[in-house]
């Protein structure tokens, strides 16, 4: 017996009795004697409770995370304190531990979540219908080129080099499958190339992608660069920070037909990259051809309030090949954590939380401006994350600063663009203070001279 | 049935967005610290929203009742029996939520540096290198984010894997009982889906598969055992005439926990494997999501893999091994997402497999099996063997399937009826109505984590539902009573959606 089975010997008689066996073994016979393992699997033997935590401990322990160092990393995930309300109400049995609500009268707390969680997304982006969530948020990137093949019979996409490198990754993946073009347009200045992308756009052009603020954390001018997707009757896909949207305008008042992003600063952990969840808003016209689960109001036999799974028959459970995609989950516990950062922060606290990233980045943007060794990649307008360039090797910087400081100062650009082999992604939250903003500009100055002079030297 | 509202039936409905009022709030943010300036000179004005989003205004103690009220309205797995089939709805160990949370895996940042992220990476390589084990194939890519996003990754290998031979195939086939995600990824691969029958023994029918194979067939997508429960005794043959033709097989791994430590995917022939880390391995389902989706794969798959891949690089000099992030992987179908995957599940599951061990991994899955057999045979006596007979009258795995169809025609009590009666006495019902072949379908899947105690309250339960309905049906009909809500109405909620709050 293991620790999490519970079949006594003398339970396990009984049972082979009922069934009408003398063992188990004889319950397996009907896999074909080769391909039953002779051999126990090469895994060690199960450990203790308290030998389990003290193996994972020590492995945690081998990791510099944002605990004890100073992060300014951010490139799609951040930094941001998740209030101690998310845990306690996330770690609730009831919300973690059920499957997908199909039995709707036992499962009214999920539901109900979904629909408060949608009108919250919609609410932040400005567009009428949200679903309930998607794995995250680059593939949700390529959910949104699905949809728009399937809405325009189009299959060609206009893609801006700001949206996230993942994003575009992920959407060219895709893309083989289901059988689309991507093609890229550049940036000038920080911000999408407004020329380029009007002479991209055909008639022939499914959807337009931008993001902002873009991979540089510039601020796009969503309105003015979408024209051309209206234009040729394209669709206009614009990916988002949701903890900009308390300041920013919302992409529905720009003009976008789906408006979807990475949800992993609302209430979720950093968890090395997931699991987080991806929001996707669309335009009435759309609901039909939504992904993922959606919840819905309706009432029981009695007249009383209640929701459901709605618009099942786009799914695949129903549909099979037909359907609007294949994706089951709706991260459902991710995004109860976002709904309860978003209720935590509040109309007003949302916003608050909006203007002081504004205020801090812009504070850092100066005080790294002025740092010896370093200069703005771009005075495109930022709102919480900023590049610069660095007078020195970027990462032999990175390391220094790390080791001697304990910063993590940023995400080096050159990992995913050529063209930005000396720059740095810097990302604010409203943890990082003040002083630490002052301390990495310290750090960096002293490192990048460092650097120069062992070059020199 | 005399009906007397619950006081949980009684409470009215409200979302948190009704119980807003201006001026309320839980948050308290830092003071900014640094110059005030106004928005409008940092941000040209017309980029500016110019009202907030109108999210709800509510105090700390409210939204703690709230969420903790709707919790309520929910039934989960540390309640009761939840015998959903191919879900498998086994314990969720806390220590996997414990070590979750640890600082190291919580608050490491997805962009770490790897010499700074040693510790994750050597974890995923170590669940890496147990999934191999676990399925019997060489090489695994941990990214894919659930089942059905595996699924898409090993259409996307095969669609690589035939282009580099220079070949282009344009067929998917899938038995009728597989789950509805394959249909849907395989037309997302941008393949067709052609459905292979099955025969009386409830396997792939073989002549109907030798009629469909041809060199236009890029892929078989599988369950072994399959959702009826049954473990297909000719997938070696199956795995030839596949092979034969050139194809890939595809093992869809809900159904693992039926054969863990026993027999494996790779061994039966399968190139590629994906493994439900929230099913087998005990990952919470979090009420839908979030779950992961790992892959196994072949050495002729491999080169294909999407990045970036972890991998170990062996140390010289007396420096100890370094896990590293491979990104340099040119045959590779590129990134199914962002960064490098449901991390959070990875560090559960792992956690799941060092407890378990081999000997328990092997022991769940026998008892997955034993209490699956068991509870079949409880339900084949008394009413239940004669109204809700077995669908294929043999051993099963893990799970089986019935049909209500005698319980149907004779007492005209539809499956989901016994569905929603069901939840009066505490049980979350089975899954109904799949697979589609057999008519009135309850598949039944105990997992091993379940007393013997808990299967013969539900094979009573069963019996008391059906001994009632020869009474009188209309108590299942018109079931469940005691719920916070009683049967919804889905069709107006499809008609006339109403998929979010309106606010004033």
């Amino acid at each position: 017996m293991s620790r999490y089975t519970s079949a006594t010997p003398a339970d396990r008689a009984e049972m082979l009795a009922a069934i009408g066996v003398d063992s188990v073994a004889d319950l397996f016979e009907q896999i074909p004697a080769p391909l039953r393992l002779s051999e126990p699997l090469a895994l060690e033997d199960g450990l203790g409770e308290a030998e389990v935590y003290e193996r994972l401990a020590a492995l945690a322990a081998r990791n510099a995370d944002a605990e004890e160092e100073v992060c300014f990393v951010g490139a799609g995930m951040y930094d941001h304190y998740v209030p101690a309300i998310v845990d306690a109400i996330a770690q609730r049995s009831e919300f973690l531990t059920p499957y997908t609500p199909y039995q709707p009268e036992i499962s009214q707390g999920g539901l109900q979540v979904m629909f408060e969680f949608q009108t919250a997304m919609s609410e932040l982006t400005g567009l009428p219908v949200s679903n309930a969530g998607l794995y995250e948020g680059p593939s949700s990137v390529a959910a949104a080129g699905y949809l728009a093949m399937g809405a325009t019979k189009r299959r060609r996409f206009v893609v801006s080099r700001g949206l996230h490198p993942h994003s575009r990754e992920t959407l060219a993946t895709y893309s083989v499958g289901y059988g689309a073009e991507t093609v890229e347009v550049g940036l000038r200045d920080g911000e999408t190339d407004g020329e380029a992308l009007a002479a991209a756009v055909d008639a022939e052009t499914a959807a337009v992608f931008l993001q902002s603020p873009n991979f540089l954390g510039a601020i796009e001018r969503v309105e003015e660069l979408g024209a051309a997707a209206k234009e040729h009757g394209a669709l206009l896909v614009v990916a988002c920070d949701p903890m900009t949207l308390g300041v920013l305008k919302p992409p529905g008042e720009q003009g976008a037909d789906i408006a979807l992003g990475e949800g992993q600063p609302l209430g979720n952990r950093l968890d090395f990259g997931g699991p987080s969840f991806g929001f996707f808003c669309a335009i009435e016209e759309q609901i039909r051809r939504m992904p993922g689960r959606i919840a819905g109001e309706t009432d029981d036999v009695d007249g009383r309030r209640g929701f459901v799974l709605a618009l099942q028959t786009r799914e695949q459970h129903i549909r099979r090949e037909k359907a609007t995609h294949n994706i089951c989950t709706a991260q459902a516990l991710n995004a109860l954590a976002a709904m309860i950062h978003l209720a935590w922060l509040g109309r007003e606290g949302y916003r608050e939380l909006g203007e002081l990233l504004v205020r801090r980045t812009a504070y850092a943007r100066e005080r790294l401006a002025a740092t010896p060794g370093v200069e703005l990649l771009h005075e495109a307008p930022v709102a919480r994350e900023l590049a610069i360039r660095l007078g020195a090797p970027v990462e032999a910087v990175l390391a220094k600063v790390a080791a001697e400081h304990g910063i993590a100062a940023g995400y080096p650009l050159g990992r995913e663009y050529a063209e930005y082999e000396d720059g740095l992604l810097v990302a604010i939250t409203e943890r990082r203070t003040r002083a630490q903003i002052d301390e990495l500009a310290e750090a960096l100055s002293v490192a990048i001279a460092a650097e120069r002079q062992g070059v020199t030297a | 049935m005399a009906l007397r509202e619950t006081p949980m039936q009684a409470e009215s409905v409200e979302t948190i967005y009704e119980k807003s009022k201006p001026g309320r709030r839980a948050a308290t943010l830092p003071d900014a610290e640094v110059p005030e300036a106004p928005l409008d000179e940092l941000i040209p004005p017309e980029l500016l929203r110019d009202e907030p989003p109108r999210l709800p205004e509510v105090a700390e103690p409210e939204i703690v009742r709230h969420y903790n009220r709707l919790s309520r309205r929910n039934f989960d797995l540390d309640s009761g029996f939840y015998p959903l089939g191919s879900c498998t709805m086994k314990h969720n160990p806390r220590l996997n939520e414990r070590v979750a949370a640890l600082p190291g895996h919580a608050r490491l940042h997805p962009a770490q540096d790897p010499k700074r992220a040693q510790g994750a990476l050597e974890l995923m390589w170590l669940l890496q290198r147990s999934l191999a084990e676990i399925c019997g194939l060489p090489h695994v890519s941990l990214q894919p984010s659930a089942g059905s996003h595996g699924e898409l990754a090993g259409l996307l290998l095969t669609r690589a894997y035939h282009a580099d031979r220079g070949e282009e195939r344009s067929k998917v086939l899938a038995p009728d009982t597989s789950h509805g995600t394959n249909p849907a990824s395989v037309t997302m691969g941008g393949y067709e889906a052609v459905k292979v029958a099955t025969d009386e023994r409830g396997g792939v029918d073989i002549d109907d598969l030798r009629a469909k194979v041809d060199e236009d067939v890029a892929c078989l997508m599988l369950t072994n055992p399959n959702t009826l429960g049954l473990f297909d005794e000719n997938i070696a043959e199956i795995a030839a005439l596949i092979h034969a033709a050139g194809g890939t097989l595809y093992y869809d791994g809900a159904n693992l926990n039926a054969i863990m430590g026993h027999s494996r995917p790779g061994d039966m022939g399968f190139d590629i494997v994906h493994v439900n880390l929230h099913k087998s391995f005990s990952q919470p389902h979090g009420g839908g999501g979030p779950g992961a989706g790992p892959i196994a794969v072949s050495e002729r798959i491999e080169p294909y893999l999407p990045r970036p891949q972890v991998v170990r690089r062996e140390g010289d000099n007396g420096h100890g091994p370094f896990y590293d992030l491979d990104l340099e992987r040119p045959k590779s179908i590129g990134r199914l997402r962002g960064f490098q995957g449901n991390f959070g599940v990875f560090v559960r599951s792992y956690a799941y497999i060092l407890s378990l061990g081999a000997d328990g991994l092997a022991e769940a899955s026998e008892t997955a099996v034993l209490n699956a057999n068991y509870l079949k045979a409880r339900l084949a006596e008394g009413r239940a063997g004669e109204r809700l007979p077995v669908a294929f009258d043999r051993h099963c795995m893990h799970e089986f399937v019935l049909s209500g169809r005698p319980m149907k025609r004779e007492l005209g009590l539809a499956t989901l009826d016994l569905a929603k009666r069901l939840l009066d006495f505490g049980f979350h019902p089975p899954t109904v109505y799949f697979p589609l072949l057999v008519e009135e379908a309850l598949m039944i899947e105990p997992t091993e984590t379940e007393t013997k105690e808990s299967l013969d309250a539900f094979a009573d339960a069963i019996e008391r539902i059906l001994t009632e309905a020869e009474d009188d049906p209309g108590v299942a009909k018109n079931a469940p009573y005691t719920t916070p809500v009683r049967r919804l109405d889905e069709v107006k909620a499809t008609r006339k959606p109403v998929l979010r709050q309106r606010l004033e």
